[in-house]
């Protein structure tokens, strides 16, 4: 069984790397169960509509309902994915997009190709294959991924972080002692200084409890890597003390 | 090292803002044009965008950062290095009277082979009837074949076609759908390394070798001749190419001797594959119009000799077009 990854990594021919987050079995039976529940409708829609044929000819209603519920069936989803690049209504639903293995747009054969094998995908009943593939290839892919070179992401709606939630604009006490500031962007790894910052953009979004633990955690690691006078910091809070230490970690030096 | 973050995001910010923006207006409408200016602009955006998340690299910055500039940069790369223009080109005369009759013959191989495989199918199936006759009805999946042919001939010479009277195109939609569902089975199961390609066309040449000699050995040669090649000329090389495509997705999945990777091997056979199924997409929409509306009149409604004549003339047609049309010119664009 091949190991899983849940990113992609794509490098670029300029050199640049990204990583692409690949979407798991779970989000993609969910986005397929709403792509059949929107063929359920479709076809029930244009069958009622079709029932205006049946005052004509029987014969030609009977015959439209079953060729526009096979278009709609196998059209589906070559439609939604080519249309909108990549998309059905599921997917959209659920943010996810297929893409080309490499990073690019989706060809049109691609689309075609990854729709019709579903047929074998779902056997031998309820995307059995499909989905033991997905379990089992390194990129979550299902047959019909694998032969069309397709694979299936996630594209959560990324914002920039909003960095004002940093606050740098206060006064900051640690910064009347340039030497122990010094030793402080000595002693701080970047990967505890890049969570600190975290801590500080996403704080909104905490639970208060949890916010209060979080920055208490943080603060006492900065002060057991350097201790600044008590006159520089009585009476400032663990979220302070943490957003001061954070504004003169990322500062240009000089500031 | 840390980076100024508030500095790099207030220089950066519009160029990724404009980024931002350009990627909506190309995404939203794929037939966009930028012209040669909003192309570079574009360009440089996207180099400017992914030298910001190269100066990330190995820097403190938040995973939101990261996640934003990858999302950035991985929708401009995106849209910078891939071409979807061929489907904004496609031109139905070229794709009909070039690109599948020469696709079909590019992988004549595996078109003979599927042949071959039927053919023991065909062989097979009439040996275990003239066997164990009484095996018909396993045999044949469809009630109408288990009877005897000399009675359904009868009944069928004297019900003189009223019997699809007012469900003629019902039967005909039913034709095509079924049909093409089979052949896109057929394609499909090129996956299983051309196991499940293998077993439907030797199951489809089963049926069609039992009732070949059930109707033959009942002295109705004539009856199936009129009744089956005005669609089965059709139908049946139909399914062939399905399996035809089949046999590719399956000689590309194993790649024997290639040396390619599965990626590759793939990728070299997609618009072939496209181009397979589309027609055998429309030979059977054909196929099912002629077995609702033609196939099923027998005589005194319709001679035999016609019948007949007609499926010759279609078989005929349809092996100058799969043999010679689009020969002689370049080789037109695939898929």
């Amino acid at each position: 069984m091949a190991e899983q990854t849940t990113t992609l990594q794509i490098r670029t021919p300029e050199g640049i790397r990204f990583s692409l987050l690949l979407a798991g079995p779970t989000s993609r039976l969910l986005a397929l169960l709403v792509d059949f529940s929107c063929i359920t409708v479709a076809t029930t829609t244009i069958s009622t509509v079709l029932r205006l044929f049946a005052l004509i000819s029987q014969d030609i209603f009977m015959a439209l309902t079953i060729l526009s519920g096979f278009v709609i069936s196998i059209g589906y989803g070559i439609g939604c994915e080519w249309y909108w690049q990549g998309q059905t209504v599921g997917k959209r639903l659920l943010q996810l997009r297929v893409v080309d293995e490499q990073g690019l747009k989706l060809q049109f054969s691609q689309v075609v190709i990854r729709n019709l094998l579903r047929i074998v995908d779902s056997l031998p009943a309820l995307y059995l294959v499909g989905g033991i593939a997905s379990l089992t290839s390194r990129k979550c892919q299902r047959l019909g991924d694998l032969a069309a070179g397709t694979i299936v992401v996630r594209t959560p709606r990324v914002s920039l972080p909003d960095l004002e939630q940093l606050g740098t604009e206060k006064f900051n006490s640690l910064a009347a002692y340039p030497h122990l500031v010094a030793r402080l962007r000595q002693k701080v790894s970047r990967e505890e200084g890049a969570i600190a910052l975290r801590a500080l953009i996403r704080r909104e979004e905490l639970d208060p409890a949890a916010r209060l633990e979080l920055f208490r955690e943080l603060a006492t690691l900065f002060r057991s890597q350097v201790a600044f006078p008590a006159e520089a910091v009585d009476g400032v809070s663990d979220e302070r003390y943490v957003r001061n230490v954070v504004e003169l970690l990322f500062e240009k030096r000089g500031r | 090292m840390i980076i100024d973050l508030e500095r790099f995001t207030a220089t950066e910010k519009p160029f990724w803002d404009e980024l931002e923006r350009l990627l909506k207006r190309v995404e939203d409408d794929p037939a966009c044009r930028l012209g040669v200016d909003g192309a570079a602009r574009f360009h440089y955006l996207y180099q400017r965008a992914s030298a910001g998340l190269a100066r990330l690299d190995g820097l403190a910055a938040p995973l939101e950062f990261r996640r934003y500039l990858e999302s950035l940069v991985a929708r401009a790369y995106g849209e910078i290095h891939s071409s979807r223009d061929n489907a904004y080109r496609f031109k139905p005369r070229v794709w009909l009277m070039d690109t599948f009759p020469q696709t079909f013959r590019r992988f004549i191989r595996q078109f003979q082979l599927a042949v071959l495989i039927t053919i023991v199918g065909a062989v097979f199936g009439a040996a275990v009837l003239m066997v164990a006759p009484e095996e018909k009805g396993m045999l044949l999946p469809f009630d109408h074949l288990h009877g005897s042919p000399t009675e359904r001939v009868a009944r069928e010479e004297q019900e003189a076609g009223k019997r699809l009277a007012g469900h003629k195109a019902t039967f005909s939609s039913s034709l095509m759908t079924h049909n093409t569902q089979v052949s896109i089975a057929c394609m499909a199961t090129g996956m299983t390394w051309g196991v499940g390609t293998i077993i439907l066309l030797f199951y489809n040449g089963v049926i069609l070798g039992a009732v070949v000699l059930d109707y033959l050995a009942a002295g109705q040669g004539i009856f199936l001749a009129g009744w089956l090649l005005p669609h089965g000329v059709i139908e049946i090389p139909a399914i062939l190419i399905a399996g035809q495509a089949g046999l590719v997705l399956a000689t590309a999945l194993i790649g024997k001797g290639s040396g390619l990777p599965l990626v590759a091997r793939m990728r070299k056979v997609w618009a072939d594959l496209t181009t397979l199924i589309g027609g055998v997409a429309l030979m059977l929409i054909w196929a099912g119009l002629v077995e609702a509306f033609f196939s099923q009149y027998h005589e005194p409604v319709l001679p035999y000799s016609v019948k007949i004549a007609f499926g010759l003339v279609e078989l005929c047609l349809l092996v100058l077009f799969l043999g010679r049309s689009g020969r002689g010119g370049k080789v037109a664009g695939r898929g």
